[in-house]
This record gives structure tokens, C-alpha cells and sequence, in this order.
């Protein structure tokens, strides 16, 4: 028995049974307890109340949401906040963390100093202060509706958001788009060309200036036929606040400051090690090239220290997706707010509203996961 | 003809640092600039136009920072409200934690490392006894706990539920079980790819569901459990990273001496791996403390919970500021000296392995 | 001597439970009311913090008028006012914290609605509050009437009645208005007051109480027109009713004494000395009332003795005794135009 008990094989076959069963059993008990208990309780259960009419206000939606409409197209809403707030932030994020992590490697000490500090400070304070702390700073900071900040008559800046005057057609807007995707292909296929070249023969080519001298007035035009040929729904003060056109709301500035902000904090740091990582010498001979500091940073340090960035950058990445959830406290309507908050009161279903919250934002934090490995192993550097 | 008098050391350094080319010297001026004018307004309202002195709102008559009200509301900061003649024991909590970290914390200890886990046995569960009380002390329930004590509280004993638990993921993660490994990725990937409003949602709300009836758990104590799973699971990866940046030949010299799995994992693998992972364990430690704040989504007053109930005081109206950067400031410091402790400890690692 | 006294004590301590269990026989098995008693306290889910309602001060000592109710169950089912423990519950949080038996009951400002009642499993037991939905507006915002409010932004509790109603009421008539659904009252209330809305909105009662939390109370102004019923009462659970009987009938027994000229001063001269039939079954002098429920005969008694009738409690904690000053209204016996009845004591 003891023999049999020793070998590896059969104990690993036992250890992997025994666990799996503990799984098991632990599982079946949490299940079993809570359809008793909800039997019990007489509380309702399925997954029909997605199809119920909602009832509930989105004040802020890109979706084109009405409280008629069923509660999956409120949960729907609260998916596309949260995607729209996060995008968003993840690209200033990113750029002012570059920024500051670079900037915390200046020569001059007043600079990195400043920068280090900003670091610290973000980083060793729960981003709740910070989200609290725009949202009430920008509505104390901004005029009341009557005595709005006001830029050509168009556009409209108060403490009730930004309003911004949008078009009633869009069939132009789809042409300048459509412009500006040209503008984008040209780029593209510009810039592989003059890299085969400059492989081939060495010599620079100026993709930019060319490029947009090639079709850069495309979308423009396109833009300005569009604008003079639609009406536009103009934001106009009536009664209380400025109707028409388009809002961004307070709490959209708030969540995206407060987001912005805080990761960057992080990425700043995550920047500067990895640019660490970089020798010194690959530096030394970049300039000894006699290349200009801003090509140094681009072209050899920036390069290096990716793989040695992307993997953290993309939890905090992750980090910040998730903590959009914070905008449940300002009023933002992202998924936490509008499903987990309105959605479970209205309708009672805990067990089903958070399991499929849960879900929704495992499935983001995949994506985004799978998206940045694939960026790794495309830039990762070829050694050796 | 006469040369320049060499410069002092120190202004030569601050040309140096500061004014090396045209262009530091005009970034130098522009950062004193924004320096300066955040500076001034901000010490003024901190320090100099503030008030101190005083009793109620009314007392506060120049334009600066009302610390008055903080002075008054100290007691409900630092203990929520757990009862006055009661908090001899959080005090002498607090006294014991401090004094056992520094005894623990000097080199020339005998038997250091029994002390070590004695300790580890023995105060958390004196820890609940002194707070929560019961068996000679009078019972103080948790709903009463709040500030500060409650957010350390949160903090150490999820701390201490997610270490071990976080190790053992680990080692599960890197077995060579495959079903072991399956179950211990599900469980770190899953923790970790929610946002913790959910999970604290999660504890709150489903718990008592899932638990058979009458059977209830006590409120703080499902924070607890949900933030100990979520930091489990960011430990986890911590401790994963320290197995990994261990050579292969250790594990496999020890099976050679023909010890077991536990034995080598006891003897040889963790101890090294820990002492790689202390940094980023630290650190997850300190992302841990700044999201107890968020448990006062679930009416537990935390240290921010209590500076907003105070808030909500009809007599105290308009005091945001002076409360949020009160506990602003805690936060700040407390997370602030670990993050450095844990940085030290990264410089002493690297000097240790010769970096 | 001592033995006898022994042997006396020992009867009684057989006696006892036998004597008891011959009732319990005849009663309904009641978990809630058990449980009650064995642990020596009431628990009781309130609103995080409504002044005039369930509020707590900085002692963590709470006030209120549902905290009065929980208070009279107390005195009622323990016969100690004091024997209460507070959950405050938010309004995400209350249906959970109920069903899942971490309360006993909830006295929360919670309005009685149709889904509620029918998918929550929960149970209304009558109505302690007769709230009005209204909105409070900036006073220099010259709003006379709830549809002046046309193109206003309102602020409101995610999850509450109030969003519903009022969403409902100005589209119904056609006026656009912007909602903005925060997660607490008193997030809505500073962001009001912080001039991200025009107006807020809650119950009359309610804002009555919140309106001292602005900064300067005076710049605003509370409606008087009113757009919703809002019943609110203590909740139970679905199930075990005669923990439902003795929830429902400690409410009826205040407004009672109320209507009986029963007050806590002169509740031990009525209990001996009135010749009325119903005050006498009412505080426990003939009829047995609280064996048929469970509890102590003077069950009514305790509770107007150690926190009083109804009006008293409403004068304390809402009323002109209060910082709130609201009106009787709706709240007044029907003896006295209002909405207050209740089913006789026989």
C-alpha cells in the first residue's frame, strides 16, 4: 500500500482527484444553497428581465438609448460608457505617462524632481480622492448655465457639460470619413515604400510632408462640403440649460481626468525602468551617429525598452478598464452604474446582474490581454 | 591676464543641474514659476490662513483650511464609533503590533525566526479578541468599528488571508499537475480580471445568498474575504515571479537529495522566491490598502466612509476639503513609507545578488 | 427552608417552559420572532442616514422616526426600547440585506410598490410615512410649479421610486428633462448643491430632513406640489407570519393609542383606570392580545410607555419639535382629515 502510495504517478492522480472533488463539492454546495434560499425567499430568477422595459434615464449615451428600451440595450449603454471612457483615457494616459516617466530621467533636477514628485503623489492616494476630487472640482470651477463660457456662439462650456452643436446628416460626414481613410491608406503605403528604400539605399524620405501634400486636403474639403452642406442642431439656451446638439457630461470629464491622471502616474513608472533597462551604450553610439536626442529616444531607446514595457503597461492597462468602475460614484453611467446600481434595484436579481457584470468585464480584461500579446510578439525585438 | 575665481562647489553643481544650456535654464525658471504659484496658495490655506483653534464651524473666521473640525471629529477618525471607554484596546492593539514588528525587526534577536511565527500564531486572533471582545472584555460589534482602525483592520487581515493563499496559487500555478494548474489559473485570472466595486458587490450582496440559512456572515468580515481573494490573486503572480526567476537546478539538486514536494518548497524554493517577490508582494500590498476606501460602497465606514458621514453633519456643512485631504493625507503617508520600505529592500536584493 | 426554596425555584424554572410551550402550540412557528428572543435584540434595517428618519449622530446614536418604530417593536417583542441593533442599509443594498436574513425588518423609507411586493418576496406591513415626491429648487431659480421645470437637469437616487416617477411625469406631459441617477441621497444632494442640478428630487418628508445638509439652506426652496403617493412602511420577508402580525400590528398599536388619547404620560393611569374596552384590550388589561401574538400581554403598554404614540413620535422627529417642522398632513389621524386608520382592537 505504502509502496503504491509513493509513486509519483498515483499520487498525482490522487492529489488532482482529491482536488477536484473539494472543487466540486464546494461549488455544488454554494449553488444548492442559493436556489434554496432564493425558493425560500420567493425571489424571481432566469435571465427574462433583459427583455423587460427599463424605465431607467441614461443621461449620457452614444447608443442612441431610451428608458423604453429593454434592459440588455441599458446594459448594452452602460458597456459602450465604459469602453468610451476608458479608450479615451488610455490614450492621454499613455502619452502624458511617457511624457512624465522621460521627463523623471531629465538632466535638469528641477524637472525630474517635479515629475518624481507627481509620481509619488498620484500613485500612494486611492484613486477614489482623485475621482471625487475632479468631479467636484470641475463643477465648482465651471459657470452656471446663464453665464456660460461661450466660444463662437457654437459651443458652449457649463457646469451642465460641453455642448456641441452636431449635424443633422451625416451622409457628408460619411464621404469625409471616408477621406480621411484614403489620407490614412496613402500614409501607410507611403511610409513601407520609403522604409524598403531607405533599407535599399539609406536615404530618409519625408512621409509626412509628402503625404499630406498628396491628399491632406481630401478630408478637409470633405469636412467643410459636409459642414455647409447639412443643417446644424445648434445648442441653444432654453430655460434651464442648453438644449440640442451634443453633451459631454461632467462626470465624463471627471472619470477621464481622474483615469488619465492616476495611470499615468503609474506608466511614468513603468516608462522610466524600462527605459533603465536600456545600456547606456546603445545610447553613447546612437548620439555618437550623431543623431538628435528627440531620434535617440525614438528610435533607439523607445524600441529597446518596449518589451520591457509592454507587459506591465498592459496590466496597467487592465488596471485602468477596471477602475472606470469608479465612475458608479460620480454618476457616470458605465456598466457598474447603470446595470449593477439602477438595473439590480429595479428588478431585485443580484445573483444573475453581477454574474453577467462579472463576465462582461473578464471578457474585456481578456481581449485587451490577448490584443497586447499579440503587439508584444509582433514588436518584440529580433536578438541574438 | 586673470581667470575666473573657481565657483564654490555648490553653485557649480546648481549650473550644472539647472542651467547647463539655454534651454534647462528656461525650463528651470518656467518649473520655478509653477512651483511657486501652486505653492504659495496652497500653504496658505494649509498653514498659514488656517484655523486651529476653536470648538464649532463659527470658530473658523479666516479664509484658510477649518481644522477645527478635524480636531473635533479626531476620535471618530481614528475609531469610527466604537465606544470611548473601549478604545484602551485599539490603542493597546496598535502598541502591541508596533512593538512586536520592532523586536522582530532586530537582527541580534534570539531565536528570530520562532518569534517570528509565534508571532504570527498569536497576534491575530489576539487582535480580534482585544477588538471584537468577548470572553471578559465587553462585546463591541463590528458594525461599530469605523476610521482609520477599520481601514488598517481590512487591510492587515486580508493582508494575511492572501499571503498564504496567494503562495499556495502560485505553487499551483507553476505544478506540474495539469488539473492543479487549471483550477489555480481560473482562480488568479479570474480575481484578477474583475474591478474590485464588483467583488466587494460580490461579497455583499451574494454571499449571504450562497451560505446556508441562518447561517450569516458578519458584514466586515465578507470584505474581508473578497478583498483577501482579489490581493490572493494579484500575490499569486508576485510569488509566481519569484519561482520563475529561480534557477531550474536548485529544485532539481534537492530532489536529488531525495526530499519531497512540501520539504522543498519549504526548505529550499520559498524562501528564495519570497525574498524576490517581497517588493512586488509590498506593492500589491499597498494597492491593497488603497482599495479597502472602496468598501464604503457598502455602508462599512473606512477612514473616507467616516470623513463623508461626517460630512453629511448638519453642524460641520461645506467641509469637504479639510476631510478629504485630512485622510488624503494618511493614505498618502502610510502608502508613501511602504512603497520606500519596499524599495529598499529591491536596492539591498540587487546589492545581495552582486547586480 | 432552602431546600423549599430550591424545590420553588425548580417548579419554576419546569413550569415555565412547559406553560410557554402549551401556547406555542396553538401558534404559528415564527423563525423571525424565535430568533428575536434568543438573541435579545431586534435587527433592523434603516437608511444610511436621513435626519428626521434614521439618523445617526456622532455618538452613533440614532433618531428617527422609523428608529422610533424599531424601537416600539422592540419594546413590544423584548420589552426594552433600548434592545435595538442598526444595519444602515443603502438603497442597492436593502432588498438584499433583507432576504437574506441579516435584518429582521427594514424601516427605511421604503415605498410600498406593486413590483416590489410581487418579485422581491417581500411583504409591506402598513404605512408609518405618508410621503409625496417633490423637487427643491435653487430659490433665484423663481420655479413656481413642478412643469416650470421643462429643460432642467434633476438630480435623483439611482434605483429609488423617485427616478421612476419622475421620468414617468414630465414625459407623460411632453417636457424634456435631463436625470442624473446618483448612487447615494447624499451624493445626489451635493452634487445638487455643487449646482450640477436644478433641482433635486425625493419625497416632501424626506428633503424636509435633507435640506439642512446644504450649505446655505436658506438659497433653496421645496415645492409644494406633489407628483406621486409614496406609502412607505416597515418590510418583511415573504413567509413566517406571525412575525408579520406582531410587525403590522406594534405600527397599528401607535397610531391606536394615538386615537385613544393614550399617551407615554398617562399610560399607567389608562392602563388602570380606564373604563374604555378597547384601551384596556390595547394595553394588555383584558383580552390577552400578546399570547395570541407570542408576546407579553403589555407588549402595547411598553411601547407607549418608553417611546409613545404615534403623534408623539412624529412631533419628536419630524414634526414642529424637530428641526424638520412638516406639517401633520396626510400623517394625521382620519378623526382628523388625514390618512391614519386603523382596524379596531377586538
Amino acid at each position: 500500500m505504502m509502496t503504491f502510495l509513493r509513486d509519483r504517478k498515483v499520487r498525482d492522480v490522487l492529489w488532482q482527484a482529491v482536488a477536484t472533488i473539494g472543487m466540486v463539492a464546494v461549488i455544488w454546495f454554494f449553488v444548492r444553497n442559493a436556489s434554496d434560499n432564493m425558493v425560500k425567499a420567493g425571489i424571481a430568477s432566469g435571465f427574462k428581465f433583459l427583455w423587460r422595459d427599463s424605465g431607467i434615464e441614461v443621461p449620457f449615451n452614444i447608443t442612441g438609448y431610451k428608458p423604453s428600451d429593454t434592459i440588455l440595450a441599458l446594459l448594452w449603454t452602460g458597456i459602450v460608457n465604459t469602453l468610451l471612457v476608458s479608450a479615451a483615457s488610455i490614450v492621454v494616459a499613455t502619452v502624458v505617462g511617457f511624457t512624465v516617466g522621460l521627463l523623471r530621467l531629465s538632466r535638469n533636477w528641477l524637472l525630474s524632481s517635479l515629475a518624481g514628485f507627481y509620481i509619488e503623489f498620484v500613485r500612494n492616494i486611492p484613486l477614489l480622492f482623485f475621482v471625487l476630487f475632479w468631479y467636484f472640482g470641475v463643477l465648482a470651477a465651471l459657470p452656471t448655465p446663464r453665464d456660460s463660457y461661450d466660444f463662437l456662439g457654437v459651443i458652449f462650456l457649463n457646469r451642465r457639460g460641453l455642448s456641441i452643436p452636431t449635424p443633422t446628416e451625416v451622409t457628408g460626414f460619411r464621404l469625409a470619413l471616408l477621406a480621411i481613410a484614403i489620407l490614412v491608406a496613402t500614409q501607410i503605403v507611403l511610409a513601407r515604400w520609403a522604409r524598403a528604400r531607405q533599407a535599399r539605399t539609406g536615404r530618409d524620405f519625408p512621409v509626412w510632408p509628402v503625404g499630406f501634400v498628396l491628399c491632406g486636403a481630401l478630408p478637409l474639403a470633405a469636412l467643410v462640403a459636409a459642414g455647409f452642406g447639412t443643417n446644424w442642431d445648434v445648442p441653444s439656451l432654453r430655460g434651464f440649460n442648453y438644449r440640442g446638439g451634443f453633451v459631454l457630461v461632467p462626470e465624463f470629464v471627471a472619470l477621464f481626468m481622474a483615469l488619465s491622471t492616476y495611470a499615468a502616474g503609474f506608466i511614468a513608472e513603468v516608462v522610466r525602468g524600462g527605459v533603465l533597462s536600456v545600456r547606456q551604450g546603445q545610447i553613447d553610439a546612437a548620439r555618437a551617429l550623431g543623431l538628435t536626442p528627440g531620434r535617440v529616444v525614438r528610435l533607439v531607446v523607445i524600441p529597446q525598452a518596449m518589451p520591457v514595457i509592454i507587459p506591465p503597461i498592459t496590466s496597467q492597462y487592465l488596471n485602468l478598464i477596471k477602475n472606470s468602475s469608479f465612475g458608479a460614484a460620480i454618476a457616470y453611467p458605465e456598466i457598474v452604474a447603470v446595470f449593477m446600481g439602477s438595473a439590480l434595484v429595479a428588478t431585485g436579481q443580484a445573483i444573475e446582474i453581477i454574474a453577467i457584470t462579472l463576465g462582461i468585464y473578464l471578457t474585456l480584461s481578456l481581449a485587451v490581454s490577448l490584443f497586447m500579446n499579440w503587439y508584444n510578439a509582433r514588436h518584440r525585438l529580433v536578438t541574438r | 591676464m586673470k581667470t575666473a575665481p573657481a565657483l564654490p562647489g555648490w553653485i557649480a553643481m546648481l549650473r550644472q543641474r539647472l542651467f547647463a544650456t539655454p534651454m534647462d535654464a528656461a525650463v528651470t525658471l518656467v518649473c520655478l514659476y509653477v512651483v511657486w504659484r501652486i505653492s504659495v496658495p496652497l500653504v496658505d490655506w494649509l498653514l498659514l490662513d488656517a484655523n486651529w483653534q476653536g470648538r464649532s464651524r463659527d470658530d473658523c473666521k479666516s479664509s484658510g483650511a477649518c481644522w477645527v473640525f478635524i480636531r473635533a471629529r479626531f476620535g471618530q477618525f481614528m475609531y469610527g464609533m466604537y465606544p470611548g471607554p473601549e478604545r484602551w484596546r485599539v490603542d493597546l492593539l496598535g502598541i502591541l503590533i508596533v512593538a512586536t514588528g520592532l523586536l522582530l525587526s532586530w537582527r541580534g534577536l534570539p531565536q528570530r525566526r520562532a518569534a517570528v511565527i509565534a508571532s504570527v500564531i498569536v497576534l491575530p486572533p489576539l487582535g480580534v479578541w482585544l477588538l471584537y471582545g468577548g470572553g471578559g472584555l465587553s462585546l463591541v460589534e463590528t458594525r461599530e468599528w469605523g476610521g482609520l482602525m477599520l481601514t488598517l483592520f481590512l487591510a492587515v487581515y486580508a493582508g494575511l488571508i492572501a499571503v498564504p493563499l496567494g503562495i499556495l496559487l502560485a505553487l499551483g500555478r507553476c505544478s506540474r499537475l495539469p488539473l492543479i494548474r487549471f483550477a489555480s489559473v481560473v482562480f488568479i485570472e479570474f480575481w484578477r480580471g474583475v474591478p474590485i466595486i464588483t467583488v466587494i458587490f460580490l461579497a455583499s450582496l451574494l454571499l449571504p445568498l450562497i451560505m446556508p440559512t441562518g447561517f450569516n456572515v458578519d458584514r466586515l468580515a465578507r470584505a474581508v474575504i473578497g478583498l483577501a481573494f482579489v490581493i490572493a490573486a494579484y500575490m499569486a503572480e508576485a510569488v509566481r515571479g519569484g519561482l520563475q526567476a529561480l534557477p531550474e537546478g536548485q529544485t532539481e539538486a534537492a530532489q536529488a537529495l531525495g526530499l519531497g514536494y512540501w520539504r522543498i518548497q519549504r526548505l529550499i524554493v520559498l524562501p528564495q522566491a519570497l525574498r524576490i517577490a517581497l517588493p512586488a508582494m509590498t506593492n500589491e500590498f499597498i494597492s491593497l490598502f488603497k482599495s479597502t476606501t472602496l468598501v464604503l460602497i457598502v455602508s462599512i465606514f473606512d477612514l473616507l466612509g467616516i470623513a463623508q458621514a461626517a460630512l453629511a453633519d448638519p453642524a460641520w456643512v461645506g467641509m469637504n476639503m479639510e476631510a478629504y485631504v485630512f485622510a488624503g493625507a494618511i493614505y498618502w503617508f502610510a502608502c508613501f513609507a511602504l512603497s520606500q520600505w519596499s524599495r529598499l529592500r529591491e536596492r539591498q536584493l540587487q546589492a545581495a545578488h552582486g547586480r | 427552608m432552602k431546600f423549599i426554596g430550591l424545590a420553588a425555584a425548580a417548579a419554576c424554572l419546569v413550569g415555565a417552559p412547559i406553560a410557554s410551550s402549551a401556547f406555542a402550540q396553538q401558534l404559528a412557528p415564527s423563525p423571525t420572532l424565535d430568533a428575536v428572543k434568543a438573541r435579545g435584540h431586534i435587527e433592523c434595517g434603516v437608511h444610511l442616514g436621513l435626519p428626521g428618519f434614521s439618523f445617526a449622530n456622532d455618538k452613533g446614536e440614532w433618531t428617527g422616526l422609523d428608529v422610533d418604530y424599531c424601537k416600539s417593536l422592540a419594546a413590544a417583542v423584548l420589552g426594552d426600547a433600548t434592545k435595538v441593533k442598526y444595519t444602515p442599509t443603502s438603497v442597492q443594498q436593502r432588498w438584499a440585506v433583507l432576504q437574506s436574513g441579516q435584518v429582521d425588518l427594514l424601516a427605511r423609507n421604503t415605498t410600498i410598490t406593486f413590483s416590489r411586493n410581487a418579485t422581491l418576496g417581500v411583504d409591506f406591513q402598513g404605512i408609518n410615512f405618508y410621503e409625496g415626491q417633490t423637487f427643491v429648487v435653487r430659490t433665484k431659480a423663481k420655479v413656481a410649479a413642478v412643469k416650470d421645470l421643462a429643460d432642467a437637469t434633476i438630480c435623483v437616487a439611482a434605483g429609488s421610486t423617485e427616478e421612476k416617477t419622475a421620468a414617468d411625469w414630465f414625459r407623460e406631459r411632453n417636457l424634456k428633462v435631463t436625470i442624473i441617477n446618483f448612487q447615494k441621497n447624499d451624493d445626489a444632494i451635493s452634487a445638487y448643491d455643487q449646482g450640477r442640478c436644478d433641482a433635486y428630487t425625493a419625497g416632501i418628508g424626506a428633503l424636509a430632513g435633507q435640506r439642512i445638509k446644504f450649505k446655505d439652506p436658506a438659497e433653496h426652496q421645496i415645492l409644494t406640489e406633489i407628483i406621486s403617493n409614496d406609502p412607505q412602511g416597515p418590510v418583511t420577508r415573504w413567509g413566517d407570519e406571525r412575525w408579520q402580525l406582531v410587525v403590522r400590528w406594534v405600527l397599528n398599536a401607535q397610531i391606536a393609542a394615538e386615537a385613544l388619547g393614550v399617551t407615554s404620560k398617562n399610560v399607567g393611569e389608562m392602563k388602570a383606570k380606564s373604563q374604555s374596552a378597547e384601551v384596556r384590550r390595547l394595553l394588555g388589561v383584558d383580552g390577552k392580545f400578546g399570547d395570541m401574538m407570542g408576546i407579553s400581554n403589555d407588549w402595547a403598554y411598553n411601547i407607549v410607555k418608553q417611546v409613545g404614540n404615534y403623534g408623539e413620535s412624529y412631533e419628536r422627529t419630524v414634526g414642529m419639535g424637530s428641526a424638520l417642522k412638516l406639517k401633520r398632513g396626510a400623517n394625521e389621524l382620519w378623526t382628523k382629515g388625514g390618512l391614519l386608520y386603523t382596524p379596531p382592537f377586538q
